[in-house]
């Protein structure tokens, strides 16, 4: 085979291979829809997050609105203390209330903003003071266990 | 009695002693293909005519394999993610499996069979009919002419045949998946782009493919350079080629998935 030919068929095999890594990357991944843009970072304490996880998402109305960044233990309130990088688009009233939820009954678990009245919105680095911690299921169920008993120990 | 004891045990320990020695020979070997590619890399149109042998040449497997593995995952898939009403959860179980695992290690699986076993026997055969020792005589260093060639021309190849596998995978997930059974188009592709992450799953997968490139082209040179050079022993090497890099494929899959995935 001589050697245009081969150069020819070589291209070619790079140049799919190529296509198909941005292919990958664009189509598949998230590096077209995760805007490196301008981010703002949130800070919120939480009594009990559940099973929220870094780089679980941010949203408002459903809409992603940004990501998590980080989740530390504070030593001296014994909460978690999560930091969020959010959308330089988007501002969020001051009295807005976190919430830790899940999406569907087996998903994964988010942020949720229930936006409020304030006028004034929240600015980079700022601490939100009201959150809700994740509910935990077992918790959940266990209560009702107790409610459920409770009940019919009192009909006897 | 004593005799056959002794025997036996210093039958035991040659084995031992010759597989440690194998080994040390192979990694001065992958040392020194390093230190001769001057010649691959400069002399590039060299490394150019065994990318066509190795790559181009395994694209018809590499594709139809890909296209295949992905329409097995969009049926399997289906069918158990259905019973508990996921089943737009699809395009994220189909993407994630093939980027992550599938991709890499089956296009490995393959590129060891198709291409390491041929590097194998070419090298071998050469060997076999002197070619490496006359090449020796006109003072050209076999190892620049012959073996960086082929070393550098796989590990080229094997992150683009991987991304190709990869890609016809989600094709045929898609295909079988949204066009055959009526997953929703739209779900099928957001929920996957929503949970494929680019820095955490598609460059970790080709980091994955990149060191499978690295070990099974060195195998596959390594045997063939180190064969005997007879017919049986061409065809010994060969043989060795496909089991050896295959399990070193999947024993370096766990250890790089350890590292990469840990669920953190």
């Amino acid at each position: 085979m001589n050697r245009a030919a081969l150069d020819l068929w070589v291209g070619f095999f790079v140049a799919i291979g190529l296509a198909s890594l941005l292919f990958l990357a664009l189509k598949v991944g998230n590096l077209a829809s995760s805007s490196t843009g301008e981010t703002y970072r949130l800070m919120a304490e939480f009594d009990n997050i559940g099973g929220l996880k870094v780089r679980a998402p941010v949203k408002s109305a459903g809409v992603v609105v940004g990501r998590v960044s980080e989740i530390r233990f504070d030593q001296e309130s014994y909460r978690a203390v999560v930091s969020m990088q959010l959308d330089q688009r988007y501002k969020f009233p001051r009295d807005t209330i976190l919430t830790i939820n899940t999406s569907g009954l087996l998903g994964e678990q988010y942020i949720g903003f229930e936006v409020g009245g304030d006028t004034a919105v929240l600015k980079d680095g700022e601490k939100v003071k009201k959150t809700q911690s994740a509910v935990v299921l077992e918790k959940l169920i266990s209560q009702f266990m107790f409610n459920k008993a409770a009940e019919d120990g009192g009909k006897k | 009695m004593d005799n056959v004891i002794t025997r036996a045990l210093t039958n035991l320990g040659h084995r031992v002693t010759s597989r440690i020695r194998r080994l040390g020979f192979a990694s001065r070997f992958f040392a020194m293909t390093l230190v001769y590619s001057g010649t691959a890399l400069k002399r590039f149109n060299l490394t150019i005519r065994e990318i066509y042998f190795t790559g181009v040449l395994s694209l018809i497997i590499i594709l139809v394999s890909g296209l295949f593995v992905g329409m097995v995952l969009g049926l399997q898939g289906y069918d158990t993610l259905q019973r508990y009403g996921s089943s737009e959860a699809l395009g994220i179980l189909v993407a994630l499996s093939l980027v992550r695992e599938l991709g890499p290690v089956v296009a490995a699986l393959l590129f060891a069979s198709r291409a390491g076993s041929a590097i194998t026997a070419e090298i071998g055969l050469m060997k076999a009919t002197e070619q490496l020792s006359a090449m020796e005589m006109m003072a050209v260093n076999p190892i620049a002419r012959v073996v960086a060639p082929r070393f550098w021309a796989g590990i080229i190849s094997m992150p683009l045949l991987a991304a190709l596998f990869s890609a016809m995978g989600i094709f045929g997930g898609y295909l079988v998946g949204v066009q055959l059974i009526g997953v929703d188009e739209g779900s099928f592709w957001s929920q996957m782009q929503a949970s494929v992450d680019f820095r955490e799953d598609i460059v970790n997968g080709v980091i994955k493919s990149f060191v499978f490139g690295v070990v099974v082209t060195w195998i596959a040179v390594f045997e063939g350079y180190d064969s005997e050079p007879t017919a049986e022993g061409v065809s010994g090497a060969t043989t060795r080629t496909v089991v050896t890099s295959s399990l070193a494929i999947l024993a370096a899959d766990f250890v790089l998935t350890a590292f990469m995935f840990r669920g953190v």
